[in-house]
């Protein structure tokens, strides 16, 4: 009575979920061995440092990794604020209700809209009606729009997790809104706001649609930091992401060897952010234990 | 109501009525809460006690739909009156929660988070602060070698203590409790009632408690809430003993709630 029965069902079915994952893993593997496979001649030193030039018979993206980094950096200068300032408004001092739904609504809205309708918008917006030119800084505050439900959402989260009792506590003491806020809410929401933060990053890095739109192709490397050909003035210039020069590489150019050294470059990058993500993420949670 | 004169008036409530949108939460309180006692707020869950308590440091300033009438004179300030400061009214009544509730920074930035609201920054001021209120609130031994370590990793009765700490390092002259030791264990409990005794030789203590062998306890003064209403007041012996009113005979001796 007690025997083991067989469920041919079962049996089936946990065979189907076992294809399944290996296939998934399978398929990921394959990918990442053959772009390292087809990159990894392509990528040495000079390929890292130099631009590519005709003139100079030198082949490399050290522009593109200079124009990604820009766009990294100002992008989360200009999203980072503004994403964690709405989320605190919107957990802290609005009022729950219609208004903070709708609000929600079109942030969820707006973080599964294709990327290439921002860049469109940011074409129209940025690049023409402000008059900004093809540059760094039209495809960031492109960007910008693209990754604010990111931020906002990933703190908004965080912030609801903060217990209660840390904000009657501390305006139990007589702290004011925003003290409590900055000094109690903000380090607590820390781990997840650097979550929203790199997790932005990450779509950043990986950004082209809009990119092309509304950031250029140039692949020049800035000259010094300050003047004309500096690293400040190159985000009011065209330049090209890594993303940008992959799409270029393999499109026009044709030249597949730079496509797959970029590829893997991009990979390596995606790669260290996500380890980054785990050892800061996990370092502050032990902090705060 | 209360008979004894023997302690001088430290907050005197008049008329107090309180209501959250439509519902009439406390009923014209009339109260007056001695200096250096421990009056006890006793009664079934939503009588509207921790409410009462709660106004006395305007915590539900905080809550939306809020409306209060009434006066509440703290010594010969109304901490209603729109002039009040509430940072100000904070420093001067304490208040400790019914779940511990530590920030999760160090022992000495908990203990220090109050005065550096008030602006205290200078350092030797801090550690001497820091020092004097673990000690009032009897937990400096256990804790002085960890100062720098996370409060989060002491027990739910050193956690308490640490609040209790927290609270008398901005140096209010009013502690408000609402159930301070619902959330701990029997020993715990023993060590924070017999640290109220300590305390209320310089603090005038309010507690909230649904424990009425606590209220017995630790309190000099015992109000009875049902309702919304304050149905008796009087000394813990009186009240305990000879309750005036059917309800409050009711309850303590254990018909309801």
């Amino acid at each position: 009575m007690m025997k083991k029965k067989t469920r041919p069902a079962e049996t089936v079915l946990k065979g189907l979920i076992l294809f399944s994952a290996l296939l998934s893993i399978v398929l990921l593997a394959v990918i990442i061995i053959y772009v390292v496979n087809r990159g990894i001649q392509n990528v040495s030193p000079s390929f890292l440092t130099t631009v590519t030039s005709a003139r100079r018979g030198t082949k490399g993206i050290a522009g593109n990794i200079v124009n990604t980094l820009l766009i990294i950096i100002v992008s989360m200068v200009i999203a980072g604020p503004v994403g964690v300032g709405a989320a605190i408004y919107l957990n802290e001092y609005a009022r729950p209700g219609k208004l903070v739904q709708i609000i929600e609504f079109a942030t969820e809205v707006l973080s599964g809209i294709p990327s290439i309708i921002f860049g469109l918008f940011g074409m129209m917006f940025f690049v023409e009606t402000l008059g900004l030119g093809y540059c760094i800084l039209s495809g960031s505050l492109t960007l910008s729009l693209m990754v604010l439900p990111l931020i906002t959402r990933n703190t908004q989260e965080a912030l609801k997790t903060v217990p209660d009792g840390y904000r009657s506590g501390a305006i139990g003491l007589g702290a004011g809104k925003w003290y409590m806020i900055r000094t109690i809410l903000i380090p607590s929401a820390m781990p997840g706001i650097i979550t929203g933060v790199i997790l932005a990053v990450g779509r950043i890095v990986g950004e082209s649609a809009a990119l092309l739109l509304t950031a250029g192709s140039a692949k020049l490397l800035p000259v010094g930091i300050f003047g004309k050909k500096g690293l400040f003035s190159k985000i009011f210039q065209s330049g090209g992401s890594l993303t940008v020069q992959l799409y270029l590489s393999a499109t026009s150019e044709s030249d597949f060897d730079t496509a797959f050294g970029t590829a893997l470059v991009l990979l390596v990058i995606v790669f260290l952010i996500n380890v980054m993500t785990k050892k800061l993420t996990s370092g502050m949670n032990r902090c705060s234990e | 109501m209360v008979n004894r004169t023997d302690n001088n008036t430290k907050i005197s409530v008049k008329n107090l009525n309180l209501y959250y949108g439509e519902n009439h939460a406390l009923k014209d309180i009339n109260m007056d809460i001695y200096e250096n006692t421990v009056t006890a707020l006793i009664g079934p869950s939503g009588c509207g006690k921790s409410t009462f308590l709660k106004t006395l440091n305007r915590m539900n300033d905080l809550v939306e739909n809020v409306r209060i009438t009434g006066d509440i004179m703290l010594e010969q300030e109304n901490i209603y009156d729109e002039k009040i400061d509430t940072t100000v009214l904070r420093e001067h009544v304490g208040m400790v929660f019914q779940q511990p509730n530590p920030f999760p920074m160090s022992i000495y930035d908990n203990i220090a988070y109050g005065p550096r609201v008030h602006g205290i920054r200078d350092r030797k001021k801090l550690d001497q602060i820091v020092e004097e209120s673990l000690r009032g609130a009897a937990i400096f031994d256990e804790v002085k070698d960890r100062l720098k370590k996370s409060a989060l990793g002491l027990s739910g009765g050193q956690q308490q203590r640490i609040c209790i700490a927290r609270a008398l390092a901005v140096k209010p002259s009013v502690l408000l409790m609402d159930e301070p030791t619902s959330a701990l264990d029997p020993i715990s409990t023993a060590k924070i009632e017999e640290l109220m005794e300590e305390l209320k030789k310089q603090y005038t203590i309010v507690i909230v408690t649904h424990n009425m062998q606590q209220a017995l306890r630790v309190s000099d003064y015992t109000a009875f809430f049902l309702t919304g209403e304050m149905v008796e007041y009087a000394d813990t012996e009186t009240l305990f003993s000879y309750p005036q009113d059917k309800r409050t005979e009711d309850y303590i001796t254990g018909r309801f709630g």
